[in-house]
């Protein structure tokens, strides 16, 4: 039996196994002079995992008696979480080298979160949510604070510790009520008792705190005010990461409660997810207007993001479901390659992130403007680019499920938001000239990152790589 | 007689949790604190779980509270300024604490399990066990797998504090024991044969 499980989980053993490898052999040796051979080294296990799980045997294989399940939906979901998470690695490390705070704790610590990740989305009991959601968090609070030197990185760190601690406690009260009313943690378990008759207030109760803790972790309005703050406070790599992996493996997370343990109370919770959904669309579309800060704009624009996401769960639905996943893992690319941007505005050699020093930005690079024009007209959702079909998945999918109102809303709240990606293109083409001009800095690492990334937004409109067959297939095996 | 028993101890856990939030002084918090631990433990023994409140004692009364004991007494906070903060935002605290906890004693009052619940919850407590076979069993048995995750979260705390607080600081002298160990009269003292009259 044990070793079936182990079977099972060996992809997370590995990574989990080299983690700790790579710790002892760099603290014995060179420690920060390895720190950049561990980035690519890191980064290349995930690829190689990624290929792995995405090649492996199919089917849904249970380990340790439910609490860890491998299913086409978790590894969708591992896959996109290890890609992304080996691009941001190898994006960060010029921009961490240059400023002197490449540690070799980094690759590890976000090794270790990715682990956490993919227990998560495996997720098939209560306890291992937590522990999974834990790892995670707490490798994500220490590269927050990593940059010690500076007060808005450890602000930063211990804001988004304190909150999330709290968001912890929400959700084990939340998981405490269901346990007290199903009598097992395991989920296999909750949705048979949800599935006979009334869903009792007491179940109810336990569901809402769940669903709050696990909002905060996507940063849903109203639980989304750290993400501006730790957005902007974080050095750039780390925000970079924050808006790519762990937000695919909350979301992931998210469809797998909802669906896996409640899937017999869809009204249920229903409205929550609605009312999440509407107020995340339209706070991150007003609320980024007034901001010029680039990281800010991020911050807002991924609590929007999310917001359209969650239509897709929102309809409780397959097809909603397959959405979901298909926006994540388009929106993941999208801001890949917005980050890899971010990562090269510099002046002096000193980061930039005031949108204003982007004036005049298509005279000098055409290139790159031209790239950041398609990244934000996707990221706005204009339809020749991917992330128009991605919203035009959600909206499918909400309007077979009969949210027709929130689809407009939704509309509506993708117009307004338009704004601030459209100011962005229109500053590099059409603003006034400034003599504060950005360095040319081409880290080929993330020229191609950028590059790759906006040509995928015009080539996956055509060719999709399969990814939307694995989605579906994916949400197939959850929800049935 | 354990009814009784039992009501005293979620008297005192309550009243130990609320003081520890209102008192004023920072260390009568935690001794309140305590206070609610020790509840706690002994409710855990009237559920028949020793094991877990024998542990609960050692570790979280003898070891837990202790060290923030002294990080309170330590930490030179300034706790008015603090709670003249909280001052400014307590009426609407205390207003939706008020609304969350008549909606909670709404769903008490209509609590009702699921019907396989009390069976389910029974499973976990064996009858042929001590408590602490049972918890070795359970735990690395069954839950091995959140056993070894807590584990790793474990390690991530403990990188995490090194990578925030250890600083290696060059030009200050530092004990090498090794070069101690290996020093020998030869190498650290020198004879002279001074002559009387001439110095060195």
């Amino acid at each position: 039996m044990i070793s079936t499980d182990l079977t099972i989980i060996l992809p997370e053993i590995v990574l989990a196994v080299y983690a700790m490898l790579a710790l002892v052999v760099a603290v014995y040796t060179k420690k920060d002079g390895l720190a950049g051979a561990l980035i690519w080294t890191t980064a290349a296990l995930m690829v190689v995992l990624a290929g792995w799980i995405a090649t492996g045997a199919g089917g849904t294989n249970l380990a340790f008696g439910g609490m860890f399940v491998d299913d086409g939906f978790s590894r969708f979901a591992k896959v996109a979480i290890l890609l992304s998470a080996a691009c941001v690695l190898v994006m960060s490390q010029d921009f961490m080298a240059r400023r002197d705070f490449l540690r070799f704790e980094y690759p590890l610590l976000v090794a270790l979160s990715a682990v956490g990740m993919m227990m998560m989305v495996s997720a098939g009991d209560l306890m291992s949510l937590y522990m999974g959601l834990e790892l995670q968090s707490l490798a994500l609070y220490v590269v927050a604070a990593m940059r010690r030197d500076s007060v808005r990185s450890t602000e930063a760190g211990l804001k988004y510790f304190v909150l999330g601690a709290l968001s912890s406690g929400l959700l084990l009260y939340g998981a405490s009520l269901v346990y007290g009313f199903s009598g097992t943690t395991l989920f296999s378990g909750i949705i048979q008792t949800t599935q006979h008759g009334e869903v009792s207030l007491g179940l109810l109760f336990g569901l809402i705190f769940l669903i709050s803790g696990l909002a905060f972790k996507v940063s849903a309005v109203p639980f989304h005010m750290w993400t501006p703050d730790v957005y902007e406070g974080s050095p750039t790599p780390v925000t970079a990461f924050f808006a790519t992996a762990p937000k695919v493996a909350a979301m992931g997370l998210f469809a797998r409660v909802l669906h896996d343990a409640f899937g017999g109370a869809v009204a249920d919770w229903q409205q929550v997810i609605v009312l999440l959904s509407v107020m995340s669309m339209f706070l991150g579309a007003v609320a980024a207007i007034g901001q010029h800060d680039i990281k800010r704009l991020m911050a807002y624009s991924s609590i929007a993001h999310m917001g359209y996401a969650l239509i897709g769960l929102a309809a409780g639905t397959e097809a909603g479901v397959k959405a979901m996943l298909m926006y994540m893992a388009i929106y993941v690319t999208m801001n890949v390659g917005t980050f890899a941007f971010i990562l090269m505005m510099e002046r002096d050699g000193q980061p930039v992130t005031n949108i204003d020093a982007l004036r005049q930005y298509a005279k000098r690079e055409p290139g790159k403007a031209l790239a950041v024009l398609i990244l934000m007209f996707s990221l706005a959702g204009v339809p020749p680019m991917l992330g128009f079909f991605a919203k035009l998945g959600v909206w499918q999918a909400g309007v077979q499920a009969g949210l027709i109102w929130l689809v407009v809303a939704s509309a509506v709240a993708s117009a307004i938001g338009a704004f601030y990606y459209l100011r962005i293109v229109f500053y590099m083409y059409f603003g006034e000239d400034t003599d504060s001009q950005l360095d040319s800095n081409n880290s080929p690492v993330l020229w191609g990152a950028l590059m790759a990334s906006a040509a995928l937004m015009l080539i996956g409109v055509f060719y999709q790589f399969g990814v939307e067959g694995a989605a579906a297939a994916a949400a197939a095996t959850l929800v049935n | 007689m354990s009814v009784f028993a039992f009501y005293l101890f979620a008297l005192s856990a309550i009243t130990g949790g609320l003081f520890t939030v209102i008192s004023r002084q920072p260390v009568h918090s935690v001794l309140w604190l305590i206070l609610t631990f020790i509840s706690a433990a002994g409710l855990f023994v009237l559920l028949g779980a020793e094991f877990v409140a024998m542990l609960l004692i050692i570790v979280y009364v003898g070891a837990v509270a202790v060290l923030f004991l002294f990080v309170v007494m330590m930490l030179d906070v300034d706790f008015a300024e603090l709670k003249a903060e909280m001052a400014r935002y307590m009426p609407l605290a205390l207003l939706i604490g008020l609304v969350i906890l008549m909606q909670f004693v709404m769903a008490y009052g209509s609590w009702e399990s699921a019907h396989a619940a009390d069976s389910l919850r029974a499973q976990v407590v064996p009858t042929d066990k001590h408590n602490t076979e049972a918890l070795g069993a359970i735990i690395y048995d069954q839950y091995f797998l959140l056993f070894q995750l807590a584990g790793l979260i474990l390690l991530v705390a403990m990188i995490g504090a090194i990578v925030l607080t250890l600083r290696h600081r060059q030009n200050i002298k530092r004990q090498d024991i090794l070069a101690q160990m290996y020093r020998d009269p030869a190498k650290a003292m020198q004879l002279k044969d001074v002559k009387p009259g001439q110095g060195l």
